[in-house]
């Protein structure tokens, strides 16, 4: 494994910027992943370590190696993309190995097998190994799939969003996997995804991005706790972070300039407020099944918060609220910060 | 709109059974919701319903009346495939009014439902505008629109979200249920994911293996799941199982495992020695060092304001979900402690709840 460092790199599409003067260094084994939206640029990034497409501008080194110019072969990556595929008409087994019998690679068979046989494990199907391809479950293909990547040690794993097709209980399943794989095997690892559970639950750092640009890059807890802007904020936290005026609700002293505030569950207390009291009003409570939703209205906003399961709230009731250290934000949305 | 009613309802394909004797009733406007994994007979159900599909035995009434042999086309029913398609060609007024059109209703019937759908969903505004011009919201209006203009009996819908992004999911799933509430339509929702069902549905029926496990309020099917399966498919992370032997005697109040006596609900029944399966939500656990049931950390996902840690037990691992600002490390010893008052019991041979009090008055099974 290696580490992988991309500098100042800029890939253009006609007149849409698709990665614009990224700077990111992924260490070796560590994992990164990319966290954005439809069209923030994150699969491109993935493309242009890969060598599946070429920078406009910048350097991508791995291991030390400028590879910016080299052909995707000789910078020994395994790729696995969002829609897998699977050789049909071979065996799971044949699938696994098929990697490691390229012609370039020279593999003997004996440590094929062995090789093959200790991911299986891992992935926790070595009794699917005779199986054909087809008579697989969904989840039991993906899982094949990320395999075929892992069974190879090459410089580094590159993933594109290999969890999405997945139904909600496998994908919680294979996020624990694939984060104890990784940290087994000491991969470094790219990831990209939507998905901000899978970017807080496996990153060892999240690189936020959106339009080509990283924004943020820095440990789960980090982004979440300290982002440096409205764009960060709101792509961590379930529900999202609140974004409210500067006067709507009492918030001790924001810094000059604060035209938002923001604030999460832990930043709100409620109470139960008498009428004469109450700055706002409970509007329903969303029984999500895993976690419970608190809707309140003050004024005519409307703010959001988690709930515990025996919440003694009910609708219609007056609360009053008040802000413990929330995140302010200038006009134009960046942080600025309380000086403590 | 209309009550729809499903009486023993079954459909075998040669010597599989898709769906076996089905019963219940959705309420005349209900949003009701069904819910299980692949093969387990929701899809099948939804199509006898819709008429494309002929029960083996059984029947179906739509608003009073037996339509089971009637043809899809006789029910007054809309079936929704996806919710997202539109027309790039056509501009808000000709999506929209387009199901009228196949049907051959007249110009100025056409214009003026299409009129007042487009109020409804508040984007009368946009009636002569391009629908490749639009914002991803009033996209999902407009198709909402083509699917409602027709104002049948009944909405069918299966898996309409499915493709979908989870950013766009969530808006959608809003948006359906805002417009439910406005047209109280009678809508029949067929889906795998547990989410789209708790925050959508009036009623759910959970279903396995061509069974309805549960059926009955989101809250109440969460809160007092009648079999393993069901509390495993609700919630996420699923219910957790602390599995044990023993027997247990009707008014104890407690159970033994192992070493460590566990407070719950007062038991309503009886059960000879055997296998029993303790059901904890993970949001029911809280760390405490004077537990005498304990376990080691394995692993601890951050949330953000929460985390989902899993700790090893002598009864199998085990999900909490805790604040984030709970310190944890992997590898430590913990106490675990219990709401006692929200714990089920199941026989874990038969999968069936054991009754208790938490279960007292409520529909079950």
């Amino acid at each position: 494994m290696a580490e992988v460092r991309l500098s100042g790199v800029t890939k253009r599409f006609e007149e849409i910027t698709a990665v614009d003067r990224m700077d990111l260094t992924v260490a070796d084994g560590e994992f990164v992943v990319l966290l954005g939206p439809t069209g923030a640029g994150k699969t491109t990034t993935l493309r242009l370590v890969a060598g599946l497409e070429k920078a406009d501008e910048g350097r991508i080194e791995i291991g030390g190696h400028d590879v910016t110019m080299a052909s995707p072969t000789v910078r020994d990556v395994s790729f696995v993309f969002q829609q897998y595929s699977l050789y049909p008409h071979l065996t799971v087994f044949d699938n696994l190995a098929f990697p490691l019998r390229s012609p370039a690679r020279r593999v003997p068979e004996a440590e094929i097998k062995e090789r093959v046989n200790a991911i299986a494990e891992m992935l926790r199907i070595p009794d699917k190994l005779q199986n054909k391809a087809t008579q697989l479950s969904g989840g039991e293909m993906q899982r094949v799939a990320i395999g075929r990547a892992l069974v190879r040690a090459p410089q580094i794993y590159l993933m594109d969003e290999p969890l999405s097709s997945l139904d909600a209980k496998l994908r919680a399943d294979m996020r624990i996997e694939l984060k104890r794989i990784q940290k087994d095997l000491g991969a470094t690892l790219l990831y990209v995804t939507h998905d901000q559970i899978e970017a807080m639950t496996m990153a060892n750092r999240i690189g936020v991005i959106d339009q080509g640009r990283l924004i943020q890059v820095g440990a789960p807890r980090e982004i979440y706790e300290d982002p440096h802007n409205v764009y960060v904020a709101t792509r961590l936290g379930q529900p999202a972070i609140n974004l409210i005026p500067r006067d709507l609700i009492p918030a001790g002293t924001a810094p000059a300039g604060t035209a938002t505030i923001g604030a999460r569950t832990e930043h709100i207390r409620i109470r139960k407020a008498s009428a004469s009291a109450a700055q706002g009003k409970v509007q329903w409570i969303e029984h999500l099944g895993d976690q419970n939703h608190l809707h309140i209205t003050v004024g005519d906003r409307k703010m959001t918060t988690l709930v515990e399961p025996d919440t003694d709230l009910v609708v219609e009731d007056g609360v009053s609220l008040e802000l413990i250290n929330p995140l302010y934000f200038d006009g134009a949305g960046e942080r600025l910060r309380t000086e403590t | 709109m209309a009550e729809i009613r499903v009486e023993n309802l079954r459909k075998t394909f040669d010597d599989f059974v898709a769906v076996a004797d089905s019963t219940f009733t959705i309420d005349d406007g209900d949003f009701f919701v069904m819910l299980g994994p692949s093969g387990c007979g929701k899809t099948t159900t939804l199509r006898m319903i819709a008429g494309l599909e002929l029960p083996s035995s059984g029947a179906i009434y739509l608003g009073g009346e037996d339509v089971t042999f009637n043809r899809a086309s006789q029910r007054d029913i809309a079936f929704v495939f996806q919710l997202f398609a539109l027309y790039p060609h056509m501009n808000v007024r000709q999506n929209i009014g387009f199901p009228l059109k196949c049907i051959g209703r007249s110009r100025r019937e056409i214009r003026e439902r299409v009129e007042e759908t487009a109020r409804l969903l508040r984007i009368d505004h946009l009636l002569n505008k391009s629908v490749s011009g639009l914002a991803g919201g009033d996209r999902q209006r407009v198709a909402l629109g083509r699917a409602i203009v027709r104002r049948p009996m009944a909405f069918l819908m299966d898996e309409p979200l499915g493709t979908l992004d989870a950013e766009f999911r969530d808006l959608m799933c809003e948006e359906l249920r805002l417009l439910h509430d406005r047209i109280d339509a009678t809508t029949v929702y067929v889906t795998h994911d547990q989410l789209e069902a708790m925050s959508m549905a009036d009623k759910i029926a959970v279903m396995n293996k061509g069974y309805v496990e549960q059926f009955g309020a989101p809250q109440e099917i969460y809160d007092r799941p009648a079999t393993m399966f069901v509390a495993e498919f609700i919630g996420s992370p699923p219910m957790n199982f602390l599995r044990f032997h023993g027997a247990v005697a009707k008014g104890a109040a407690a159970v033994r495992m192992d070493a460590t006596e566990v407070a719950l609900p007062e038991l309503r029944e009886d059960r000879g020695e055997g296998a029993l399966a303790l059901g904890v939500r993970p949001e029911h656990i809280r760390f405490d060092d004077s537990s005498s049931l304990r376990g080691e950390v394995f692993e601890a996902e951050y949330l953000g304001t929460n985390q989902i840690v899993t700790v090893e037990t002598g009864q199998g691992m085990v999900k909490a979900r805790l604040r984030a600002d709970t310190r944890v490390s992997a590898g430590e010893t913990v106490g675990l402690s219990f709401m006692s008052e929200r714990l089920s019991l199941f026989d874990a041979s038969s999968g069936r709840a054991i009754q208790t009090a938490l279960y007292d008055g409520g529909p079950h099974g």
